[in-house]
């Protein structure tokens, strides 16, 4: 972290640029890169997850966190159970009408930006729940990043889903994103 | 002391107008009574012959016939000795007496049988959908309710919509024969 903030300084002042280069003192602690690429490399590898457990899914979820599948081998550590400090929506399980609301308001409750995974059959389409009182896919209330298949899926297929949510986050665009907001905003 | 006594002494207890039918099937013992007599019977079962534990309380939907429901009870003792089956015949516009005096676990019960097929139960101390959400229109296991459901909104509260039953996933083709129908026939299994 501190070499990235010692870059962004170095960024802002053109004129030391130079003389940091060479300077002796500080000569191997300095990477070049876009601001965009280190903001997408801290994201991606720093993402909390909100454990949003709703059936056996859950169980999966438990068992990626713990230590035989690790996830904090990619960052995904820290399971917030206040959306507030959560960066994704693990939807684990089946969304039930009942509780369907629920999860839109925890999500809502998010900050930006997030990110949510829809975890096995139930969450993605409502499984095999073709009933009146169970929402046929989490994606008709919410945004979904990745699609998970499996009834429920392994833990290693819960990783290749944050792994190709991290690829996907190293594709965004955070800085131009932010202008284009702030400008929306303005108008 | 077994049920097939104890169906016999309700019998001679209350009469063949009040208990209408008793039936043994692979050993398990019922007894259909009159709506009217089904309290009493209830509260004789609970003192007289021991039934101390109440395992469910279930309904059936005879649609088309009269009366149209069917109430069900099954009785046990914590002990496990003996199992008996009370039935009641309930028309559309009849009320069930509640037997949360007799057990408090049909509390919860007697609220399921309410929430899923619209029996009511006069007596009953909160009797208040318990599975859907309160307000929610429809009573979901009467059979004239579509099984992908109907749509409903209550805005803050909850919604509901209509499943595809047809052309999902892993669902059953109608109309085709039943082997040919199953979902693996059709490569999605």
């Amino acid at each position: 972290m501190r070499v990235i903030l010692s870059l962004l300084n170095v960024e802002t002042a053109d004129t030391t640029l130079s003389h940091a280069a060479y300077d002796s003192k500080v000569e191997g602690n300095i990477i070049f890169t876009r601001l965009d690429a280190a903001i997408n490399w801290m994201r991606k590898n720093s993402l909390w997850p909100m454990p949003m457990g709703l059936a056996c899914c859950a169980i999966e979820l438990m068992a990626t966190g713990s230590s035989r599948f690790d996830i904090s081998r990619f960052g995904a550590e820290v399971m917030r159970f206040s959306p507030r400090q959560a960066d994704v929506m693990i939807v684990s399980g089946t969304v039930t009408y009942k509780m369907a609301l629920a999860v839109r308001r925890i999500w809502e409750q998010m900050p930006e930006p997030k990110w949510c995974i829809a975890m096995g059959a139930c969450a993605s389409s409502g499984g095999m729940y073709r009933s009146y009182a169970v929402l046929q896919g989490i994606d008709r209330l919410l945004p979904v990043d990745v699609y998970i298949s499996g009834c429920p899926p392994r833990p290693e297929a819960l990783l290749e889903g944050l792994m190709k949510l991290q690829r996907i986050i190293e594709g965004e665009k955070p800085i131009e994103d932010q202008i284009a907001e702030i400008r929306q905003a303005q108008v | 002391m077994s049920a097939d006594v104890d169906a016999s002494k309700l019998r001679k207890e209350f009469g063949r107008t009040k208990v209408r039918e008793m039936r043994e099937f692979r050993g398990e013992h019922t007894v259909v009574v009159k709506l009217e007599a089904l309290k009493e019977i209830l509260v004789y079962c609970h003192q007289d012959l021991g039934y101390d534990f109440l395992l469910d309380v279930s309904s059936v939907d005879n649609m088309g016939e009269d009366p149209r429901f069917e109430i069900v009870y099954e009785l046990a003792t914590t002990d496990d000795r003996k199992h008996l089956r009370v039935k009641a015949p309930v028309a559309e516009d009849e009320e069930v007496p509640t037997a949360v005096d007799l057990w408090k676990t049909a509390n919860w019960h007697e609220r399921e049988v309410y929430d899923m097929m619209g029996l009511r139960f006069t007596g009953h101390p909160n009797l208040k959908r318990i599975l859907m959400w309160e307000g929610y229109p429809y009573h979901p296991l009467r059979k004239e309710f579509p099984l992908a459901g109907k749509p409903s909104e209550m805005p803050d509260v909850a919604f509901s919509g209509v499943a595809p039953l047809e052309g999902g996933p892993f669902v059953t083709s109608a109309g085709t024969d039943r082997v040919g129908g199953e979902p693996r026939a059709k490569g999605e299994s």
